[in-house]
C-alpha cells in the first residue's frame, strides 16, 4: 500500500520536478478502486522522499457473480500489487512516461535512488532478488515474520543509481509478477501496456520467461468459480486440475506410447479414455485409423473444454469428428453409455480416488462396463525418493489420495483381476531404477471368457 | 350388450370405410385415447383422404401409440385394420409392450358402408374401395385368433352396435386399491414346520379342522406366498393344503413359481424330467386322492403372474419383476415372474446363469421376490428377495408390509443338498449400492414432502458430480446433507448489520408465536451418522470395514481427511457410541443408528489452510502496511504537511485490523487429542424408522442434552425460548444476544419452535442467522464497520438465499425420509445431489 522514492541527488527536491507533485502539499488522486495519496515524508536539499500511499476501498474490491468467500477479507488493500502498477501509471504518468516539463535534461540522468516497497507478497527472499539483482540493484530484504520461511509478506528496499523512469518501470512491471495472484487489472488492455512497459529490459533478463508467463496467468473462468465455491474450506490451496507435476514431461510421453501399445496390441477398435483430462490419448489414438471410435470420459467440465480445444473437434472433418465423444461421467458411477467398448484405459487417474471408493470404481469398470481389454496407469511410490522435492515422502500431487509401491499394485491388480475374470500382466513404464522400479507402473487386463 | 375389455389393453377398431368405427371411438372412448389414421394422415400432409400419405401417418399412428402404450395408457387404433398384415404391426407393437389386444369388429353389411360414404363430400372414392375392405376383412377375420387377439368382438349390425356398453375391468394382476396389511411370506418347498413357527411369529391363528386349514390374524392381516411351494421338502402337500385353503378363505394371495407350473405339466398328463425335488412332490401327491389332484391342478392353474398392491408401491412375483413389466400381460411378463431374466448362458454346474436384474430396476414399486436363494435378505434398488433357502438349510423368511420388517424362522435341517457350490445356491447380489449416472446426471426434478418439483439445473449437476466423485464420501453414509441458511433483514441500527429484532420481526410476520434463540458455534458444519457397532453399518447402510460411523461435512467430505486426523473421525464416533449406551439412546429409540446436525469446534481444525492461506496473512500485511503508512505520515507532519486526517484514518483502520485479528484467534486453538474437540449437535435428525421433524426443538435440545451429558467433548448448544408476543421475553434474548457478541461471539440462530414451519401453505425459513458485529469482520472484511462501508453492505440481496435455503431443507429432510423408508440408495442420493446442486448456484457467499 505504499511506495516511497528517496534520492540524495542535489538538489534533491528536483524530484518533485521529476514527478511534477510539490513537496510543499499532500495531494489526493481518486482511482477506479479508491484513493492514492502523494506526500513527502523529507524534502531537503540533500534527501527528498516521496510517498505514494494507496488507500484502496475493500467493498468495491469484489465484484460480479463469481466471487467466493476468501475474495471479501482480502490481503489486497494493505500490500503492493497490481493496484500499485495502476497507481504509479496514473498519479507519476509523466515520470514513468519519461517526461519533465522543469527538468527535461534530469529524465535520462542516472540517479541516486532508492525505492521502498511495503508489503510485498513474495515467495521468498530468493524471488525478489532473482528479480531486481540482474537489473543491477542492491536489493535489501525484511521479512514480515521473524521466522523467514514462513512470512508472506516482506519490505523491500532497492538501491540504484539510474534514471527515475527506469525504476519506476521496473517497479511497475515486477511487483505484480512477484505477487502472483489474480491482478485487478482495470482493463483487458493493462496486460498489453504491461508487456510493452518491459520494452528495452525485459527481453535481456534472465528470468524473462518466468516473468512473462505469470501474466498469463490467473484468468478465471465461471466453471472454475463455481468449483471455488464448491471445493470446501479446507482444502482452499489445492489445484483443480490434477496432472502429474513431478518429472519431465517426457514422462507423460512415455506414459501415452506404453498404452497406445498395449491398445493397438489388444486390436480393439472402440477405446474408452476414462479421466481423459486434456485429452492426450485421444490426441494420439486419433492418429491410428485402425481405431474407430474414442470415447473421453472425465468429470471436469473444465478438463473436456480443454481436451475439446486441444484436438481441435470444432475444426474437424465430419468424419474425424464421428470418432470422438467427449462425455462428462465419474470413474465411481455405472454408466451405460460406457459398456460395450474394447477397450479402456483409465491413466494416472485410479490414485484421486478416496481408497474407500475404489470398490465402486472396479464395480463400474469390472463388472458392468467390462471391455475386453483394461490398461491402467498410476505412480510408482517405490520410485519418488529419486524426486529431490518427494525426499520427505510426499506425494507426486496435492490432489492424489494414495500412490501405491509396487507391491501393493501387484495384489490390487491380482484380486481385482481374480475377483472379476480378468488375467493380468504388469510392466513398468519410463527408465527403470533396478532397485526401485519404473516411475510409472501399468496393468493391462484381458477379459478370460 | 356389454362388452368387457381390460383396461390397459390396445383396441384395434375392425372396419370398412364407412362402417363408423370413428363414431364407435368417440361414443366410447377419451378424445387422446383414440389414434385416428386419418387425423394422422391430416398431420403429416394437411390432407386426411391423403393416400399418398398412408406410410408417413401410419408411422406417426404407431409412434403415438408406442409413447401411450409406454406409459400403460389404453390406445385405441381407429384404422380400417382390415387384412392381418395391417393387424401386424400393432400386436407385434402391443407385445413389445406388454399389453393385450382387443379387436373390435363392426361388420356391416357393404350397402350400408357404401350409403353412408355418399353422404360425406371427402369419401368420394369408387365403390371398388368399400368392397375390397369388406372382402378382406371377411376373409381375414378368422384369423385373429391366430394373431394372437386375446379379445374378439364381432357386430354386423346397427343394432347391435348401438346396443354396446364397453365395460374396462383390472387386470388380474392389478390389485392398486389393495393397500394390505401383508406378510409376504418366501419359497416353502414344502417346509410345512418352518411355516407354521413363522406364522405363529407373524400372530396369526392357524385351524385345522375337518381336513379344512383356517387362517386369521387379530388385526386383519393377509398372507402372500411367492410361490414355489413344492418340491424337495418333507411335508409338500401340507403346505399346498394351507395355502390353497387360505386363498380359498380370503387369508392369502398366492403366485405361481416355476415348480409349481412343472408340476401342473406333469398333473396334465406331459412328459416332465423329474428333477430338482419334483419327484418328492409326486410321490406326496400320490398318497392323495385324485381330486386332490385335480383340485391342486386347478389350483395352479388359477394362480396370476404378479401382483400389484398398495397405489403401485408395492408388486410381488416369484422371480422378480422388471418395471416395464410391472402390471402388464404377456407371455414375457408370465416368463419373467416364473424363471426371472437369464443371460442364455449356464454355468459350469449345468445351472442358467441369472441375469441381474434387480441391480438395474428403477421402477416405483418395491418389489419382494423369491426363487433365487440368498443368505439374507438386503434391499437392492427397491428390491428384495426374501427366499432365504429354507430347504436348503437356511431359513424361512416374511416381510411385513407396510412395515418392511424381516422376521426369520431357521430351518430345523437341510432337507435337500443344493446342487453345485453354496456360491451358485446362494446368490450374491452385486453391490447393490454402485449409483448410476443417470440417477444424478443433467437436469432434474425431484419431488420432496415438504416442496413439490425442486428442479436442478444441468449446469448445477455437473459442478456437483465433479464434487461428488472427487471428494465426497461413500455415498452410502450420505443420508442428509444441511440446507443453507439465510441471516436477518439488515439491520439500521449504527454500526450493525445483524440484530436479532428483524429475526423475531420476520417471524413475527410469519404467523409464528414462538421461537427458539440457540448460540451459534464457533466451529464448521458437521454432521455425524453412528452407528450402534459395525455390524449396523453393514447391515443398515451397507458399508463394511469403515468403522461405525462417519462424520461429514456440509458438501460430504470426510470431516477428518488427512493422516492423523483420520483417528478422530473414530475416536469421536466411539464417544458419541459410548454417550448413546449412557443415556438408554439405542433402545429408548428401538434404533441401531442415529444421524445428527452439529457444529464442530475449533473452527481451525477443519479451516487451518483457509486460515494459513487467507485470514491470517489479511492481519499480517495489514500490520505491516499500516505501520508503515503511519510512520512516513508522522514524519511529512513533522515537516508541517497538514495530514492529520489521514493519519487518524490510518489510526482507526490499524484498530479495526487489530479487532479483526483478535475476532480470528477466537477460533483456533491447538487440538493435541480428541477431548480438544467439541461437537455440539443441535439436531436429532432421524433414527430407525423416524425423521424427528415432527419434534420441536425443545425436544431436540433435551433429547440432545441427555446425549451429551456423560461426555464433556459433546458441547451443549445454549439456548433461550422466545414469545414472540411478548416484548419482555424478545428484550431478554437481544439482551443475550448482545451478551455473546460483545464478548466476540459468533451469534445465534433463530428457528421457530417446530421444526418444519408454515404460514399457509409456504414454507417459513426453518432458521435464521444474527451474528455478531465482531465475528462479521471474517466475514465482510476488517474494515466493515467504517460507516461508508456500511452503508453500502447494507444493500444485499436476501431472497435468492432464503429460496435457496428453503429448497435445501426441503431436500435433506426428503434424504432422510427415503433412507428412513428403506428407499433405494439412489432415491437418497438423488437429494443429497441435489443440495451439492443447489450450492453451486452463485449466491452472496457473506450471507
Amino acid at each position: 500500500m505504499l511506495l516511497t522514492l528517496t534520492t540524495t541527488h542535489r538538489p534533491a527536491t528536483d524530484l518533485g520536478y521529476l514527478l511534477h507533485k510539490n513537496p510543499a502539499r499532500a495531494q489526493v488522486f481518486n482511482l477506479p478502486f479508491g484513493k492514492a495519496h502523494v506526500f513527502y515524508p523529507e524534502a531537503s536539499a540533500e534527501r527528498c522522499t516521496v510517498a505514494l500511499l494507496l488507500d484502496i476501498d475493500p467493498i468495491s474490491l469484489v465484484r460480479g457473480r463469481g466471487a467466493i468467500l476468501t475474495d471479501y477479507v482480502n490481503d489486497r488493500p494493505y500490500i503492493a500489487s497490481s493496484f500499485l502498477s495502476v497507481a504509479i501509471a496514473r498519479v507519476f504518468g509523466s515520470a514513468l512516461g519519461g517526461r519533465s516539463s522543469e527538468r527535461p535534461d534530469l529524465v535520462d540522468e542516472s540517479l541516486p535512488l532508492t525505492a521502498e516497497i511495503t508489503a510485498l507478497r513474495c515467495d521468498s527472499e530468493t524471488s525478489v532478488r532473482s528479480l531486481f539483482e540482474p537489473l543491477g540493484y542492491e536489493v535489501n530484504v525484511e521479512p514480515s515474520d521473524t521466522d523467514e520461511s514462513s512470512a508472506r509478506y516482506r519490505n523491500v528496499r532497492l538501491v540504484c543509481r539510474k534514471p527515475l523512469k527506469e525504476l519506476l518501470t521496473h517497479v511497475y512491471v515486477l511487483v505484480p509478477t512477484l505477487d502472483n495472484r489474480k491482478h485487478y487489472w482495470i482493463g483487458d488492455d493493462e496486460v498489453d501496456k504491461l508487456i510493452a512497459r518491459g520494452e528495452g529490459w525485459l527481453e535481456k533478463h534472465p528470468n524473462r520467461e518466468f516473468i512473462v508467463r505469470r501474466y498469463l496467468k490467473h484468468q478465471r473462468n465461471l466453471t472454475e468459480e463455481a468449483l471455488a465455491r464448491l471445493r470446501d474450506d479446507g482444502d482452499a490451496g489445492l489445484g483443480t486440475h490434477a496432472t502429474a507435476t513431478v518429472g519431465t514431461a517426457s514422462l507423460g510421453d512415455l506414459r501415452i506410447q506404453a498404452v497406445v501399445r498395449a491398445l493397438t496390441d489388444s486390436g480393439a477398435v472402440r477405446v474408452l479414455d476414462l479421466g481423459c483430462g486434456e485429452g492426450r490419448l485421444i490426441e494420439a489414438l486419433l492418429r491410428l485409423p485402425q481405431i474407430s471410435e474414442i470415447a473421453g470420459v472425465d468429470v471436469s467440465v473444465e478438463a473436456l473444454n480443454r481436451a475439446e480445444r486441444r484436438i481441435g473437434l470444432e475444426r474437424m472433418p465430419d468424419r474425424q469428428r464421428q470418432r470422438v465423444k467427449l462425455l462428462q461421467g465419474a470413474l465411481t458411477y455405472r454408466d451405460a453409455r460406457l459398456a460395450g467398448y474394447d477397450a479402456a484405459a483409465v491413466i494416472e487417474a485410479l490414485e484421486h480416488l478416496e481408497p474407500a471408493r475404489l470398490g465402486a470404481f472396479e464395480q463400474m469398470l469390472f463388472h458392468f462396463a467390462k471391455p475386453e481389454t483394461i490398461v491402467v496407469t498410476t505412480p510408482n511410490r517405490d520410485y519418488n525418493v529419486n524426486y529431490v522435492e518427494l525426499a520427505d515422502g510426499g506425494l507426486r500431487h496435492p490432489d492424489h489420495r494414495f500412490e501405491w509401491s509396487r507391491e501393493e499394485f501387484a495384489s490390487w491388480t491380482a484380486s481385482v483381476a481374480a475377483a472379476h475374470g480378468y488375467a493380468a500382466t504388469l510392466e513398468p513404464v519410463g527408465d527403470v531404477d533396478p532397485a526401485l522400479g519404473a516411475p510409472t507402473q501399468m496393468a493391462v487386463f484381458k477379459r478370460c471368457n | 350388450m356389454q362388452l368387457e375389455i381390460p383396461d390397459f389393453c390396445l383396441v384395434l377398431l375392425v372396419g370398412a370405410s364407412g362402417s363408423g368405427k370413428s363414431t364407435f371411438a368417440q361414443r366410447h372412448f377419451a378424445d387422446t385415447e383414440v389414434i385416428s389414421s386419418d387425423a394422422c394422415r391430416g398431420m403429416v400432409s394437411d390432407d386426411p383422404t391423403s393416400q399418398a400419405a398412408t406410410n408417413d401417418a401410419f408411422d406417426l399412428v404407431r409412434y403415438i401409440a408406442s409413447k401411450r402404450l409406454a406409459a400403460r395408457r389404453l390406445t385405441v387404433i381407429d384404422a380400417t385394420n382390415a387384412r392381418s398384415e395391417d393387424r401386424r404391426d400393432f400386436t407385434r407393437l402391443a407385445r413389445e409392450y406388454h399389453a393385450l389386444v382387443v379387436a373390435i369388429v363392426l361388420d356391416l353389411p357393404e350397402r350400408v358402408c357404401r350409403d353412408r360414404n355418399a353422404t360425406r363430400a371427402d369419401r368420394n372414392f369408387g365403390q371398388h374401395v368399400v368392397r375390397n375392405q369388406v372382402r378382406s376383412l371377411r376373409r381375414s377375420s378368422k384369423s385373429l385368433r391366430r394373431e394372437g387377439i386375446r379379445y374378439r368382438f364381432r357386430f354386423q349390425s346397427e343394432e347391435e352396435i348401438d346396443a354396446v356398453e364397453v365395460k374396462r375391468r383390472p387386470l388380474w394382476t392389478d390389485r392398486r386399491d389393495d393397500a394390505g396389511p401383508f406378510d409376504i411370506v418366501g419359497d416353502l418347498h414344502g417346509c410345512f414346520d418352518e411355516l407354521l413357527v413363522l406364522l405363529e411369529r407373524l400372530g396369526y391363528q392357524v385351524q385345522h379342522q375337518n381336513g379344512q386349514f383356517k387362517i386369521a390374524h387379530p388385526e386383519n392381516r393377509r398372507l402372500i406366498f411367492l410361490g414355489d411351494l413344492i418340491d424337495r421338502g418333507p411335508r409338500i402337500v401340507d403346505c399346498l393344503r394351507l395355502v390353497m385353503d387360505a386363498v380359498e378363505n380370503g387369508s392369502a394371495l398366492c403366485v405361481p413359481g416355476n415348480h409349481e407350473v412343472k408340476l401342473l405339466r406333469k398333473l396334465r398328463g406331459r412328459n416332465v424330467r423329474m428333477s430338482h425335488g419334483l419327484d418328492a412332490t409326486v410321490a406326496e401327491l400320490e398318497r392323495e386322492p385324485a381330486d386332490f389332484r385335480e383340485c391342486t391342478a386347478k389350483f395352479i392353474d388359477g394362480l396370476v403372474s404378479h401382483f400389484v398392491f398398495d397405489e403401485g408401491r408395492l408388486a410381488v412375483a416369484h422371480a422378480g419383476m422388471k418395471a416395464d413389466l410391472l402390471n402388464r400381460s404377456s407371455g414375457a411378463v408370465r416368463d419373467f415372474a416364473l424363471f426371472g431374466e437369464t443371460t442364455g448362458e449356464t454355468d459350469e454346474f449345468g445351472l442358467p446363469i441369472r441375469y441381474d436384474w434387480a441391480s438395474e430396476y428403477r421402477g416405483d414399486a418395491a418389489v419382494v421376490y423369491g426363487h433365487t436363494p440368498v443368505i439374507d435378505a438386503h434391499w437392492v434398488n427397491g428390491t428384495i428377495c426374501i427366499d432365504t433357502g429354507c430347504v436348503f438349510g437356511g431359513s424361512l423368511t416374511a416381510l411385513r408390509y407396510p412395515e418392511r420388517e424381516l422376521v426369520s424362522v431357521p430351518a430345523v435341517e437341510t432337507y435337500y443338498e443344493p446342487v453345485g457350490s453354496p456360491r451358485t445356491t446362494f446368490n450374491q447380489t452385486t453391490d447393490p449400492h454402485l449409483l448410476d449416472i443417470e440417477d444424478v446426471h443433467g437436469k432434474r426434478v425431484v419431488n420432496t414432502g415438504l416442496l413439490p418439483n425442486i428442479t436442478v439445473r444441468a449446469e448445477n449437476a455437473a459442478a456437483a458430480l465433479e464434487v461428488m466423485s472427487r471428494y465426497a464420501i461413500d455415498p452410502r453414509w450420505l443420508i442428509y446433507l444441511p440446507p443453507t441458511m439465510s441471516p436477518c433483514e439488515t439491520s439500521a441500527i449504527d454500526g450493525l448489520l445483524e440484530h436479532p429484532a428483524e429475526a423475531f420481526d420476520y417471524y413475527r410476520v410469519s404467523g409464528i408465536e414462538r421461537v427458539i434463540c440457540e448460540e451459534k458455534h464457533m466451529g464448521s458444519r458437521a454432521v455425524a451418522v453412528v452407528c450402534r457397532d459395525e455390524e449396523v453399518a453393514r447391515k443398515r447402510f451397507g458399508i463394511e470395514r469403515q468403522g461405525a460411523g462417519a462424520i461429514y461435512t456440509r458438501t460430504g467430505r470426510a470431516f477428518f481427511a488427512t493422516g492423523a486426523n483420520a483417528d478422530y473421525e473414530k475416536a469421536l464416533i466411539d464417544r458419541l457410541r459410548n454417550a448413546a449406551d449412557d443415556c438408554g439412546m439405542w433402545d429408548a429409540f428401538e434404533t441401531g443408528w442415529f444421524c445428527l446436525d452439529a457444529e464442530l469446534m475449533p473452527w481451525s481444525m477443519k479451516a487451518d489452510d483457509l486460515l494459513n492461506e487467507f485470514y491470517r496473512p489479511v492481519a499480517e500485511a495489514a500490520r505491516l502496511g499500516l505501520d508503515q503508512a503511519k510512520a512516513a505520515l508522522e514524519q511529512a507532519a513533522t515537516r508541517g504537511i497538514d495530514c492529520s486526517l489521514l493519519l487518524d484514518e490510518m489510526q482507526d483502520r490499524s484498530t479495526m485490523v487489530a479487532e479483526y485479528a483478535a475476532a480470528l484467534q477466537r477460533y483456533e486453538w491447538p487440538v493435541e487429542s480428541v477431548n480438544d474437540l467439541r461437537l455440539a449437535p443441535f439436531h436429532l435428525l432421524a433414527t430407525e424408522g423416524a425423521v424427528h421433524a415432527e419434534q420441536d426443538h425443545g425436544w431436540h435440545m433435551e433429547r440432545l442434552a441427555e446425549l451429551g451429558a456423560s461426555d464433556d467433548v459433546l458441547a451443549p448448544t445454549a439456548h433461550r425460548i422466545v414469545d414472540l408476543a411478548d416484548r419482555e421475553s424478545s428484550d431478554q434474548a437481544i439482551a443475550w444476544w448482545e451478551s455473546i457478541t460483545d464478548a466476540g461471539g459468533e451469534g445465534m440462530v433463530v428457528k421457530p419452535w417446530a421444526f418444519v414451519a408454515k404460514k399457509g401453505r409456504t414454507l417459513v425459513q426453518p432458521a435464521v442467522k444474527c451474528r455478531g458485529r465482531e465475528y462479521l469482520r471474517i466475514i465482510y472484511g476488517p474494515e466493515y464497520t467504517v460507516e461508508e462501508n456500511l452503508r453500502r453492505l447494507r444493500q444485499r440481496e436476501l431472497r435468492s438465499k432464503r429460496s435457496l435455503a428453503q429448497r435445501e431443507f426441503a431436500l435433506g429432510l426428503e434424504a432422510l425420509s427415503r433412507f428412513v423408508k428403506q428407499e433405494p440408495l439412489r432415491r437418497v442420493h438423488e437429494c443429497v445431489f441435489a443440495v451439492l446442486a443447489m450450492e453451486s448456484e452463485p449466491v452472496d457467499p457473506r450471507l
